[in-house]
Parts: C-alpha cells; structure tokens; sequence
C-alpha cells in the first residue's frame, strides 16, 4: 500500500516513520488511544482521490487532517487509518466580488485568508480563537465559531459550496453560488460533520464587508453572575452585538500576566463587547450597552479609544489558552451551550464541581451565544488526576443538559461527547443521523468511530482493529 | 434509565406521528400556496395536516418553538409584539410549508435564510416514529446536522412536526427607496447590509434597516448614486422563481420582465426555469439520502428535488 500511495503522490508526500505517527496519533484535545497509519500530503483534489482509492482497495480508513487544533479528538485516528493531510493545499484560488465569495483550497489558515481579504474591502467573519493555525477545512468539518459569530453566525453561514471527495475516491459538489441550490442542502449536512462524510478539497466561502465603525467596550464586576445577567440583559433589549465575551478573574489575572491586555485584575469577571456596523448605531448600541451593564452591576466600564487598545483587549482573549500554560502542564477545555438565561445558574454549578473534585476551574467563554468553556488547569502527572478531570467533565456536561443546553458548540462531539451523546439524543434520533451519514458513505471508512455511539453506528467500531481501551490515557 | 434530553410528551406531536403512521403514502398538506414545487402529487396519496400552535416564545433567547400547521402570519403576529420576526417568508403559507420549502424571503440580506433559521426540528419519519435533529439553543454542533437536511427537503424525507426557530429583533426604522437607471452593483456594494437590493433591468429598489440615523446616512449616501426617492415597497414578483448566482442575474440569462435580488441573485421572472440537472456526485448521495429515509418512498411521491 505505501508503494502504491508513494506512487501516487512522490515518495516525500508519504510518511510513516516513527515521528510523524506519533504526531499525527493526537490532536489539540487530552485524548489518547489514537493509531495513525501513513500520513500523505496530497496536492490536489486528483491526489486526494487517487489516496482515498488506494485506501478502500485496501480496506482501510481515511482520516482528515488540518492543522489538528481540534479539542474534541476529532482527527484522531483510530484503527490506523491513512492520514490524509491538507498542509499542501493552502491556495486561495479566486476571490470574486460580484458573487462575494473566496474560493480555497482546505489547507488555507483562517486568518491568512482576512488578511488577504482585508484591503479589499472584506472579511472571512468566523474568527475562532485559534485562527493563527487552524485551516478553512477543518473550520468546514467542525462547523467553528469564534467570538464574532454572535452576529454573524457560525460557519455554516459562511460557506456557499464544497468540493468533496467521497469515500469511493469520487466527487460531489455540495451547495453552490446560488441562495438556494438545488437538490437537498447536502452542503448544510456536511459542515460539522467532523470527517466523516468526505474530504473537503475546494471551499467557497462568503466575504463579509468590513464595517466603517467598531466600538469595543470593557465592563468590569464582582461577580461573574453579573456579567452574565449583562449578556442576557443586552439580548432581551433587543441589541445584538458583533461579540460579547466573558473572562472570569483567574483567566483575566493569566492573560494580564501573559499580554498585559490591559484588564482589570482585581474584577471577579470582565465582559467584552464589540459592536460594528454604521456610525451613528454603532454609538447608540453601545450606549445602550453600557447602561444595561451599570443596570447589572458593572464597576467600570472602558470604551477603547484607539484602535491599537482595541487590537490589545482582543489579543487578550484569543491568548488567553496560551497563558494558560504558565500555570499548569495541562488543560482541558470543555465546550458546552446553555440558555443564556440560565448562563449565572450554570456556572455556579460549574464552580462548585471543581470544588468537589479539587480541581481548579476557569472560564472564558462566548457568553453572547450562552457558549460555556470550562477549563480545568491541572498536572497530568498527578496521581489519578485525569479520572478526577474526566468525573467533573461529565458532571459538567450534565448540569448544561439539565439546563436545556446542548453537548458542543462549537468544538464537535468527536470521540470527547461520544459517550453522551444517547443522553441527549434517542434511539430514533441517532439512527436519523447514521442514515444521513450512511448516505454519504455507506462502507463507513471516513474517520470512523467518531460522533455516533458505536451501539447505532454501522459496524465501524466493529472493523476498527484497534480500539482504542483508555482513551483517557 | 436516564431519558434523553430532547425528548418530548406532548401528545400532539405524538399522535400527528399516529396519523403518519408507518404505511401508505402520505404528504402534509399546508395551505398550498407552494404546492406545485417538485411537480404533482401523486394521486392516491393521503393528504394530512400538521399540528397548530405556538409552543413557547422565549424572546431573551432568541428562540421561538412553533408547530409545523402554524401559520407564518400567526407567527409573525404573535413575535411582533414582542419585537422579534424570522427569516420565513410571509406569503400566506405555514411554518412547516415554509421549512420544507426552503425558500428565502425577499428580505434575505436583512433577515438571512430560512436554513440558517432552523435550529431544531421534530419530524415523523417513514416508520411512524418522532425524530429530534438540531437542538434548543441558538449555537450548537452537536451531532450531524438533521435540521439542514429536512429544511427544503419538500417532505420527501420525513413529516415535518415542530421546529424551533431563531428569532430577531426587528430593527427600529426600515425604509424602501427607488431609483431609474442607478447601477445596481455599485448600489449593492455601496451599502454595508441592506435588507434587499432589486433590480428589474431599469429600476432599483433598496430596503434599508435600522436605526433611524443609520438609515438616513444610508439614504443621504444613495443620492450620489441615482435620483432615489422613498416608496411604498418591493415591486410586484412575476410569478416564477429562478435560482441563479448573484452574477449570473448581471449575464441577461432571464428574459424581461423580472425581478432580480441583488447580491441574492434570486430572480422572479415570468417563465419558469428550465429544470437543471444536479451535479453527479452530489446526485448518487441525494438519492441514497431519499432510500434511506423513506425506503418506500412513501413520502411525497411524485416530487422531486433533482433531474
Ligand atoms: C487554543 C485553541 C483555541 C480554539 N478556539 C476555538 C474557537 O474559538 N472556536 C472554535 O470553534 N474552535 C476553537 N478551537 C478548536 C479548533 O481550532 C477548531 O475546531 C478548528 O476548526 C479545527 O481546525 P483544524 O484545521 O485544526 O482541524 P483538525 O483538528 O486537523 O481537524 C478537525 C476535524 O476536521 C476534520 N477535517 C480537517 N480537514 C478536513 C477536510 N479538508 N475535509 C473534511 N474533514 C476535515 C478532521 O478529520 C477532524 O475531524 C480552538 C482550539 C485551540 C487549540
């Protein structure tokens, strides 16, 4: 196989030395348990079928790959599938302005493709917080959001067609330029669909025009549930704002240590808000938004002045993992949605489990959409201390259930919410979903073992050879 | 055992899944205002209709839970009063015709698409049983994406019982402005998001949103680019929808008359559209898509999506 596959794609497009599997076996998440086969590096979309035909002539699976800063195991593979890596495709093959898209290859990074987009005028909107690496395909499987997709929606709104390359090495082109394709929305079923119904080899996202004015504000409190009684304030008064953010104080004090942002160190929680658009609304909103804050109990609330304080409050949040790890070796960042409503309620909860499994808890998170990302800082060499993390995790996981929220946002189900995934779906509903996937691919060899409980998943888990016994290490 | 989270008691729902039941060819009936797309039912079929009723609007949410034989009217009606809307277009049809339809409303730029709207959807599917795709909050990736499939699926997968919908709040000032002989491309690129750009190969017509400052400066910007003046509304939609890129509206593919939505590029024109075929690939996943969830293809039969 590997001769077949050097064949195809030169013999440096493939590896399968020691390093780069072990490399390839894990992702940005904690997971352990991954296999990888050989990791190839195709060019095109040529490339990408003549590996997926190889791979099923040999029985074996295929695994996506962008830049693997997944956090739910995602691309993670299992039962040593081949790896087939985007990291040479990264053109950005057309911007047109009269049907206001880009089209790119999946390897391109998310913000290489705004900072191309920039001077003429536009945007790519979902902005996740690491998008200094994370790739367009990768932004597609996973359906990323990012701070501001409060107003402009997750990707998913973001992207008109897709060029896919099946499971049996053909091709499909899903969705299309027109606001209404034909056929059914297969586009809409393939964005977050984590690798499991094909390889996206072209994508045409939507360019968003930048707007004339911003205004970015910083509401201090003393209490976190302040700032989240704020969030669901602005919401119920009827303004939507570009982005709305929440640091607790042990994350705010990290980032202050890190970047020196320019946060208050002495809040209990600080809110970002960013509002854009036209002048004259962007200055009523963000009055409205500072009143409602005092209204909830803000201590100060800062407007930055210049553009360059604005780029730092920002750089503050989208650092803010990176200066996590002057604390502790390790961290686990979970991603769940509740009803903002119920933001203040749940994070108390939240609070309170770290407590009781002495684990220490902060939270940064994309309040605006009731987005919660607990994370839980601790050393993995710590005796036992990966059971403890995994305990509380669930238990999170179950407070946001109980609140009416749901399992992921934004990071996917992959092999981290697998296990409670018949929590919040029922039988009929997971079977509705492997149809949809069946359809797709019916031999299930794309990035098999993921999303769908292995009970009403096709036989995958069954053919995996290696199935993985303590993903948690 | 734990229940699931998504689960649901209400015997409505239950008993339009009894109604669907697991045999014999069947398909929901709104109020017909989209009937013909797809092409004929076939003659035979049982026609039923959806359950009644808005469930809960919940406005700090931004999140309306609404059953499929609602009326987008009633909807709308009951959301107004508290300052909100969707993105279903308001013609006369049901939320469950509208979702199955899948068609965008004139003011698409401003009040974005009907797929995007969908944030959880219950159905009935070919076996008789109710099934729960999406969820109840306004993000959320959990599981494959059900809700994007049944959306302008026609009802040819399953019987759509329920949705919940995103709501918005609806802006505080809207103003419809038209010019002879502006450029609609400059126009449309002029503008930072209008509600909807139309152009019929003379005129064009622009719908402006929100606050009333922002809306003046718009149309204080627009005399730069023709005569505008304010008008009632859209102009009259010949009667046939064409699905074109926002490009090809600029290539003379349609004959006059026709209404174009700039940016869209949704055209109304007064032939209909030849049908196209769809492409291969994504072909062979749709009909399997078809096999799978209605093996019997009891649902809906003689429509279809795809040449
Ligand atoms: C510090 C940090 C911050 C983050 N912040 C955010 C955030 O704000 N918002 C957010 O949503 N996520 C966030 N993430 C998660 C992650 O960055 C996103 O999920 C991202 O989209 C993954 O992209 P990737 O290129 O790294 O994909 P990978 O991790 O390589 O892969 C992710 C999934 O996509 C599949 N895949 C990759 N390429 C393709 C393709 N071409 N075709 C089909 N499937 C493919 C893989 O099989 C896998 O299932 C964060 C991660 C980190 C480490």
């Amino acid at each position: 196989m590997i001769t077949e596959l050097r064949d195809a794609l030169g013999a440096s497009h493939v590896r399968d030395d020691a390093a780069t599997l072990l490399l390839h076996a894990h992702d940005s998440s904690v997971f352990e348990g991954g296999v990888s086969g050989p990791v190839c590096y195709p060019v095109d979309t040529a490339q990408v079928q003549a590996v997926v035909r190889i791979a099923a002539a040999h029985g074996r699976s295929i695994v996506p790959r962008g830049a693997g800063t997944g956090l739910a195991g995602g691309a993670i593979p299992l039962g040593a599938p081949i790896v087939v890596s985007t990291g040479r495709m990264t053109q950005i093959l057309e911007v047109d302005e009269v049907n206001m898209v880009a089209w790119v290859e999946p390897g391109v990074i998310n913000l290489d493709l705004t900072k191309h987009l920039r001077p003429m005028g536009f945007h790519y909107a979902p902005d996740p917080s690491s998008q200094q690496v994370c790739t367009i395909g990768g932004n597609v499987a996973n359906n990323s959001g990012g701070p501001h997709c409060l107003a402009y929606g997750v990707t998913d709104a973001h992207v008109l067609a897709i060029e896919v390359v099946l499971s049996d090495g053909s091709i499909a082109v899903l969705g299309g330029l027109e606001d209404e394709p034909d056929g059914y929305d297969l586009r809409g079923a393939f964005v977050g669909s984590e690798g499991m119904l094909g390889i996206a080899t072209r994508i045409a996202v939507r360019l968003t025009k930048n707007p004339p004015a911003v205004a970015t504000l910083l509401l201090a409190y003393d209490a976190v549930a302040d700032a989240a009684n704020t969030v669901s304030a602005v919401i119920a008064a009827g303004v939507v704002p570009a982005a709305m953010e929440v640091m607790d104080q042990r994350i705010t004090i990290a980032v202050e240590n890190f970047v020196g942002a320019g946060y208050p160190r002495d809040a209990a929680a600080v809110l970002l808000v960013e509002v854009e658009g036209l002048s004259s609304g962007v200055a009523i909103d963000a009055a409205q938004i500072e009143a409602i804050g005092l209204a909830n109990g803000a201590t100060n609330v800062r407007t930055a002045a210049t553009a360059l304080e604005r780029e730092l409050l920002w750089k503050g949040r989208k650092t803010a993992f990176g200066a996590i790890a002057q604390l502790a070796p390790d961290y686990y960042l979970h991603d769940t949605v509740v009803p903002r409503a119920k933001l203040a309620e749940v994070l108390q909860q939240i609070y309170e489990i770290a407590d009781r499994y002495d684990l220490t808890i902060m939270n940064v998170f994309h309040a605006g959409d009731g987005n919660l990302h607990p994370l839980i800082v601790f050393d993995g060499r710590d005796e036992g201390v990966l059971d403890r993390v995994h305990a509380a995790g669930a238990e999170i996981v179950a407070a946001s259930l109980a609140a009416g929220g749901v399992l992921s946002g934004e990071h996917g189900v992959g092999v981290e919410k697998q296990p409670y995934m018949d929590q919040m779906f029922g039988p009929n509903d997971l079977k509705a979903q492997e149809r949809l996937r069946k359809a797709f691919d019916p031999y299930c060899r794309q990035n098999p073992g993921k999303v769908i409980p292995s009970a009403h998943s096709c036989a995958d888990i069954q053919a995996l050879k290696a199935v993985p016994k303590g993903i948690w290490g | 055992m734990v229940r699931f989270t998504l689960a649901t008691d209400d015997p409505v729902l239950h008993d339009f899944a009894a109604l669907v039941g697991s045999e014999g060819a069947v398909a929901v009936a709104g109020s017909r205002t989209r009937w013909s797309v797809g092409g004929e039912l076939a003659s035979g079929t049982r026609t039923i209709s959806a359950p009644v009723g808005i469930v809960q609007h919940q406005p700090e949410e931004m999140i309306v839970t609404v059953r499929a034989g609602t009326t987008v009217a009633d909807l709308h009606d009951e959301l107004a009063a508290a300052g909100q809307r969707t993105a279903l277009p308001q013609r006369g049809g049901t939320v469950g015709g509208a979702v199955a339809v899948g068609e965008n409303c004139l003011d698409r730029l401003g009040r974005g698409s009907v797929r995007d709207a969908v944030l959880q959807v219950r159905f009935v599917n070919a076996h008789g049983q109710l099934v729960t795709g999406g969820g109840p909050v306004v993000k959320n990736v959990t599981g494959f994406n059900v809700p994007k499939l049944i959306t302008g699926s026609l009802g040819t997968l399953g019987c759509i019982a329920e949705v919940i919908l995103r709501t918005n709040p609806t802006p505080p000032k809207s103003r419809w402005l038209k010019a002879d002989g502006a450029e609609p491309k400059k126009v449309f690129a002029a503008l930072l998001h209008p509600a909807a750009v139309l152009w019929d190969g003379t005129t064009t017509w622009v719908h402006l949103e929100g606050h009333e400052a922002d809306v003046d400066a718009e149309t204080a910007m627009l005399a730069s680019l023709g005569d505008f003046a304010t008008c009632d509304g859209p102009p009259d939609l010949p009667a046939h929808r064409w699905r074109l890129s926002p490009s090809q509206i600029f290539r003379q593919c349609v004959s006059a008359p026709f209404v174009a939505s700039v940016g869209v590029g949704t055209t109304w024109a007064s032939v209909a559209q030849p049908k196209r075929p769809l492409d291969r690939g994504a072909s062979v996943v749709a009909k399997r898509m078809k096999d799978t969830f209605d093996q019997d293809h009891r649902f809906n039969p003689g429509r279809c999506l795809w040449t």
